[in-house]
Parts: C-alpha cells; sequence; structure tokens
C-alpha cells in the first residue's frame, strides 16, 4: 500500500517535467514575441487591453522604467483592494454577510496578495465575500503575471549584446497573464469542476446528517480561485484549511493535478531560458542545482512522515499509517510530506496537510526550503533569486581561479556585487530580526502560541520566514490575526518582494548595457556541473550560517527533546 | 511615475473584468455542464442529500466512526488542531483518545488502532477512514446491530476504493457511503 503513495509521488514529479519542456519552449516564444498557436485568441484580446488603457505595449524600456512602471500598478492596486477589503460588508456578492475587515487585517491581506504570498491571517469562510475573494483572485494573475515580467526583463537582459532597451514591462507583463497563466488556470479549473470542487454563488448549504446533527456547509466560487492559486504559486486557499479542504481538493487526481499546476510554471521557467538565450546547457545545470536541493529536503520529510511519531508509537497503537496528525486520509504520509516540500521550495504556500502537525525535522525542511528560496522559486521570481546567487558564484568562483568574474559576456564589478550581497542578506535579516523581536516581546509573540516549548518559537519563525520567502503556508496555530503580527509580517513582506526583484533586474539591467567581451579560452565557463556545484555550495553556505543557529533553537532542538 | 499610475488604472481596471469577471463566469459557465452543476458532489439516501466529500461526524456506536476534528465536522469552517508532535498536552489528549476506543471496543488489543482514528486531520472535514480503521470497528457494530461480523467485513471490501488507476495514491473508505451501505443492509 506504501508503495502506490510512492508511486503516486513520482508520478506527480515525472508529469511535471515531461510537460514543463514543451511549456518551456512556448513561454520562451511568447516573450521573444514569436509565433504561437494561442495567437488568433489573444492578439485581439490584448490589443483591447492596450487600446483601452492607452498603452503602447511596443516602446521599449530601460530596467529603471520597467521598474517604476511596476511598482506604479502595485500602488493602484494595493490602494484598489484596501477599499475592497474595508468595505466588503456593504459590497454585493456577500451571501454569507461576512462583515468588514479590519484595517490592521486588510493591509496584512491585501500586501499578502499583491506581493504572491498569500500569508492568511483570515479564514475564507468567515473572514472575506465572494466579492473580495474575486477580487483577491485578480491579484493572484497580476501578482503572478508581475513576477513572470520581471523574469522575462532578466530574460531580455541576458541577451549577449549591449543596450539599455529592454522591452515592454505592459507587453510583458499582459502576455503573462494572459498567455501563460490563463490557459492552465482554464485547464486545472476544469480538471477541479469534474472532481467535485464546487462553482458556486449559492453561499452556505444546510444540511442533515446521516447521524442526525445539523451543519452548515460552507461553499462558492472554488473551481475558479483554486486554480490560480496553483498555476500561480499564490497559494491563498479558498476555504480556511486550503488544500486539505476537501471541497478544495476532493481526490488524489485533484491532489495530483494541483501538484503539477503549482510546479509547472517554475519548472518550465528554468527551460524557457534555455530556449529563450539558446543556452540549454545553462538551464540543464540550473534544473539539476535546484532538482538535488529540493530531493535533499523532500525525501527526508517523505520518510519522516512515513514513519509517524515517535511518541505515538510508544503508546502501542498502530502506526503504519504514519504520521497522521493534521493529515487527510486520501492523501496519505507520503504525498503529505512531499507536497510539504513542493509549496515551499516553490513560492506556493498551499497546505494539503498541516505543517504545525509535521514531525520536527519535517518542519525544519520546510522551514530550509523558504529559507533558500530558490529551489525552483515562485512564479518568476524564484529565476530572478537564482541569479543572485550565480553572481555570487561567478564572483568566487571567479576569485578562486584567477580569473574576471564574467557571466554571459558581461564582466561582474563591484556594484553588481553589493547589489548582489545586500539582496542575499536581506532575507536572512528580515526573518531573524522579526523572530528575535517577537521572541524578546512575549506579550507580542509567546502569547500567541499554539504550542508549548521549542515548537512554539518554530511557529514565530516559520511566520516570519514565510513572509520573507512570499510563501504563505504557516504554522496554522499561532494567533496570527492582531496588529503586531498583522502589521510586522505586512512590512517583512513588502521589503522581501520588491528588493528582490529590483535588486537582480538592477544588476541584469547594468550589465545589459556594458560592453560584450566574447567567449575565450580564458572564460570562466557557467554551464558545467563544477559552476552548479559551486552554486550549491555558495547557496548552502549561506543559508546554514545565517540560519542554522535559529534551526537549533526550534526543530533541532524539538527533534533532539523527542528521542 | 504619474503617466504610469494613470494607465496602471485603466488597466487595472481591464484586467479586473477579465480575469475576475469573465475568467470567473467562463468556469461557472463550463460548471452548469459538470456533475452536479458545479455544486459539489452529492449522495442521496432516503431522499436527503449529503456532500460526499464532506465528512461527517459519526460518533454514535452503531456506526463506523470518522476521525477526530478540530473543528467538528462543523463545515462552516475548517481546519486541524495544529498541535505539535511534542506538545504533552496534545500526546495526553491522544492517550486519553485511545483509551475512550478501548473501552467502547473491547476484545481489540492496542496494537491494532490505527493512529488516524485517534488524531484529527488536516481539514477537520476529512471523509475517509483507511481500511484497517474500518475493521477495528467490526466487532463493535456486529454486537449492537446483532450482525454476522463477516457481513460487515464484506461490506468494507466492497466499498474500498482503490488507488487511482490501481497505482497512485492510498486506498481508503468513505465513511458515509459506508454507513450508508450499513444502513441499507438492515432497511
Amino acid at each position: 500500500m506504501m508503495n502506490t503513495e510512492i508511486i503516486g509521488i513520482i508520478a506527480m514529479f515525472a508529469i511535471t517535467l515531461v510537460a514543463a519542456l514543451p511549456l518551456g519552449k512556448y513561454i520562451a516564444k511568447v516573450y521573444s514575441g514569436q509565433r504561437t498557436f494561442l495567437d488568433p485568441v489573444f492578439n485581439p484580446i490584448e490589443k483591447l487591453f492596450f487600446k483601452s488603457s492607452g498603452i503602447d505595449a511596443t516602446k521599449e524600456m530601460n530596467w529603471k522604467q520597467h521598474m517604476i512602471a511596476l511598482l506604479a500598478i502595485n500602488v493602484v492596486w494595493f490602494v484598489l483592494g484596501m477599499a475592497v477589503l474595508l468595505c466588503q460588508g456593504w459590497l454585493p456578492l456577500n451571501p454569507d454577510q461576512n462583515p468588514n475587515m479590519t484595517p490592521d487585517l486588510a493591509f496584512n491581506t491585501i500586501i499578502s496578495f499583491l506581493v504572491n504570498c498569500n500569508l492568511q491571517h483570515y479564514s475564507g469562510e468567515t473572514g472575506v465575500s465572494y466579492l473580495s475573494q474575486l477580487f483577491l483572485m485578480f491579484l493572484q494573475f497580476v501578482s503572478a503575471g508581475i513576477g513572470l515580467a520581471a523574469a522575462a526583463v532578466l530574460f531580455n537582459a541576458l541577451k549577449e549584446r549591449t543596450t539599455e532597451k529592454l522591452g515592454n514591462f505592459y507587453n510583458y507583463f499582459i502576455k503573462s497573464c494572459t498567455r501563460i497563466l490563463l490557459p492552465i488556470s482554464v485547464i486545472t479549473a476544469v480538471i477541479l469542476l469534474w472532481n467535485g470542487t464546487p462553482m458556486t454563488f449559492n453561499g452556505k448549504d444546510t444540511m442533515t446528517t446521516l447521524q442526525g446533527d445539523t451543519v452548515q456547509v460552507s461553499t462558492g466560487p472554488a473551481a475558479a480561485f483554486v486554480a490560480i492559486k496553483h498555476v500561480g504559486t499564490n497559494g491563498g486557499g479558498f476555504f480556511g484549511a486550503n488544500s486539505a479542504h476537501p471541497f478544495e481538493n476532493p481526490n488524489y487526481v485533484t491532489n495530483m493535478t494541483e501538484m503539477v499546476a503549482q510546479m509547472i510554471i517554475p519548472f518550465a521557467m528554468i527551460f524557457a531560458l534555455g530556449f529563450y538565450l539558446n543556452r540549454h546547457k545553462l538551464s540543464w545545470m540550473i534544473f539539476s542545482v535546484m532538482t538535488i536541493g529540493f530531493l535533499a529536503l523532500a525525501v527526508p520529510t517523505i520518510v519522516t512522515e512515513i514513519n509517524g511519531n515517535p511518541a505515538i508509537a510508544e503508546m502501542g497503537i498502530n502506526t503504519t499509517q504514519g504520521a497522521t496528525e493534521g493529515k487527510e486520509t486520501r492523501f496519505g504520509a507520503a504525498a503529505s510530506g512531499y507536497w510539504s516540500i513542493a509549496t515551499t521550495v516553490i513560492s506556493t504556500g498551499s497546505v494539503n496537510s498541516m505543517h504545525d502537525s509535521a514531525m520536527p525535522l519535517s518542519g525544519m525542511n520546510q522551514l530550509l526550503a523558504m529559507m533558500v528560496n530558490c529551489f525552483y522559486g515562485g512564479c518568476g521570481v524564484g529565476i530572478l533569486n537564482f541569479y543572485i546567487f550565480i553572481i555570487l558564484a561567478v564572483f568566487i568562483s571567479g576569485l578562486m581561479v584567477g580569473r574576471t568574474p564574467e557571466f554571459l559576456g558581461k564582466k561582474i564589478e563591484a556594484r553588481e556585487m553589493k547589489i548582489s550581497m545586500i539582496i542575499a542578506l536581506l532575507h536572512p535579516f528580515l526573518i531573524l530580526v522579526g523572530t528575535a523581536l517577537s521572541t524578546a516581546f512575549p506579550e507580542q509573540g509567546a502569547s500567541t502560541l499554539n504550542n508549548p516549548g521549542f515548537h512554539g518559537f518554530s511557529e514565530i519563525l516559520y511566520e516570519y520566514t514565510s513572509s520573507a520567502a512570499n510563501n504563505g503556508s504557516g504554522f496554522e496555530g499561532l494567533g496570527d490575526n492582531n496588529p503586531w503580527w498583522n502589521i510586522t509580517t505586512g512590512i517583512v513582506l513588502l521589503l522581501s518582494r520588491f528588493l528582490p526583484i529590483i535588486g537582480p533586474i538592477a544588476i541584469a539591467g547594468i550589465l545589459a548595457a556594458k560592453k560584450h567581451i566574447p567567449e575565450s579560452a580564458g572564460t570562466l565557463k557557467t554551464d558545467t556541473a563544477t559552476f552548479g556545484l559551486m552554486t550549491f555550495a555558495v547557496i548552502a553556505i549561506i543559508a546554514a550560517l545565517s540560519f542554522f543557529p535559529a534551526l537549533t533553537l526550534g526543530p533541532i532542538a524539538e527533534y533532539f527533546s523527542m528521542k | 511615475m504619474k503617466n504610469h499610475i494613470l494607465s496602471g488604472i485603466k488597466l487595472t481596471l481591464v484586467c479586473i473584468v477579465f480575469f475576475a469577471g469573465v475568467y470567473t463566469l467562463f468556469i461557472w459557465g463550463i460548471a452548469q455542464l459538470a456533475p452536479n452543476n458545479g455544486k459539489g458532489e452529492i449522495v442521496t439516501y432516503k431522499g436527503k442529500t449529503y456532500y460526499s466529500n464532506i465528512g461527517q461526524a459519526f460518533t454514535a456506536p452503531k456506526y463506523f466512526n470518522s476521525r477526530p476534528s478540530a473543528v467538528n465536522y462543523n463545515s462552516a469552517g475548517s481546519g486541524g488542531s495544529n498541535k505539535g508532535p511534542s506538545n504533552p498536552e496534545y500526546l495526553a489528549e491522544v492517550q486519553k483518545r485511545i483509551d475512550t476506543f478501548l473501552i467502547q471496543n473491547p476484545g481489540i488489543s492496542k496494537s491494532a488502532v490505527p493512529a488516524e482514528l485517534v488524531t484529527a486531520s488536516g481539514s477537520g472535514l476529512d471523509p475517509d477512514i483507511s481500511v484497517q480503521a474500518a475493521k477495528v470497528q467490526v466487532n463493535r457494530i456486529a454486537k449492537i446491530r446483532a450482525i454476522e461480523p463477516q457481513k460487515l467485513y464484506q461490506l468494507i471490501i466492497e466499498n474500498t476504493q482503490q488507488p487511482v488507476l490501481g497505482l497512485f495514491g492510498p486506498e481508503k473508505i468513505n465513511v458515509l457511503q459506508l454507513n450508508i451501505a450499513l444502513d441499507k443492509l438492515q432497511s
């Protein structure tokens, strides 16, 4: 029986990989403006988009203009989103009569959906109206589109030529939404519909159970929402229990579908880079490093979850089902463990089991996945994060072998290194400062915990790690809907979204404007296994140095206390 | 910046119409062709309808019991206990559930009790249990309902859902379906 659970996981990975290759080719075509089979559908629609908003989508921009356009439209979304959430009780499409959000919760929620994180300090059933759900779903599309557009700018900047002009931001952004996110979401939603995910506007239903109790059943337009939630690596659940909820994820088929849906674009973007630049070996180098990192976290987690909770095994009962607390019978321990790492390496943050109840070492791996934040990574931003580590690795290996550090024909100098270091260190800085502050003030931190001791500390650490990684999953026992958590994580979310986009784009823009140096015998090759190993080492060393002490206080201490 | 804000506002409005409006209506339209018009799968028994995917609280000894739930199977909400694996309070509660189960099911050895029957699910609405979790309850139900245990084992076999294509995922039993079949045996 465990065997079919393992085969299920392998199938999910294999299907994603096989489907990501042609998708990568397609994405490269979309960004380089080549013809694709969806042109007849989307050309007129996109023309309408640009015409009605008065945008000239052919005007090329430099990297600064790209970033200004990106930030400007995010400001618009923030203001509009605050208005919707603060007034949802008075607005239409609210059959369950849910009230207006409090200002601090609305602040947190809007930022969290704006930055593709979807940390949710509310429950979908009681916290938002259907109108708000639809607005949040709109943000799930466009925030993923922003990440993809930023990656497209990076692709453009990596071409071997000297230029300041890096394509048009609005063009990349809209095409990402219409040509990439939308078709995959429609396919996903249809599969969900045929497996029992609801798509209705009727509001709560009342049902008398077979045993005679009366309960209410929350429903809603979930199928459309759950599809883009995964395709855009957003992760925000329609219902409180996210993809553990039997409506959001009714069976093993939907579980496989949602898993493929959330990993496919992060996979495909790596291959898209190869097709776009015609550097397939570079793609495979990046994919291999990421996959080794992913497996190094996923395999031990799956094994730990299958082995179950030793404290419960000690009570003398049958634990062959593995660690079952917080898990659904229809997925089993293996697929739950796999999902928990998949959702944390990419920045989805949807859950099909409760991470708070996972074994200590599984919790550590989930944390590590978000601390590294570039094994595949979120829609578009995964590649941006990895790019920073490539720059660092090029510089370090350049010094080691005594060559000028170059990447794709461009010399890396002090300015680029400074930006890389700031971005690489920003992530641990935000996580550790947030955790330290919440731990230092027990009335804000400790009083909101659901578990005592080391595990309680892990809950705090997890919340800031998830925020800084724009992930959105949580150790959900944490009582996080109060001004302290809403505001501090809101600030972390903002900083950790926009700086790690601006940083890599700035580097790429600066490099693109530099003189191109043709490859020679003295060039350090960056598409080899040796360089891959070097990049992996840089990632591992930065993560270990930054986070080992914090992990020791949380999951590692809990692990040893259970022995 | 000002120009970008202005065109940003216009583009936002078009995007909202398209991604929150057109896309939603399109999926809603397709839902009208889906099983039960996209309102969730249902089963009908004795003129009453139930959501087959939403777990129900089965606590009466004459039924196959469902798993513990952090939200008492009230599907106006959802969620798990979020108890950590080493939390002493939580472990004491699990121990208590084991003791209760053994009292309610005399003659069952402790090592036959599957962990899932004494631990809460992630959603609090888990509609399923494992085959082992159904089997350990057979003696109790057979006694209360005065049925041959053999018939109940047969019922479990008939209601076991195999892995997808026989290959992917665990086997499981939908508790509601099993209990409806159980009621049908005697009606």
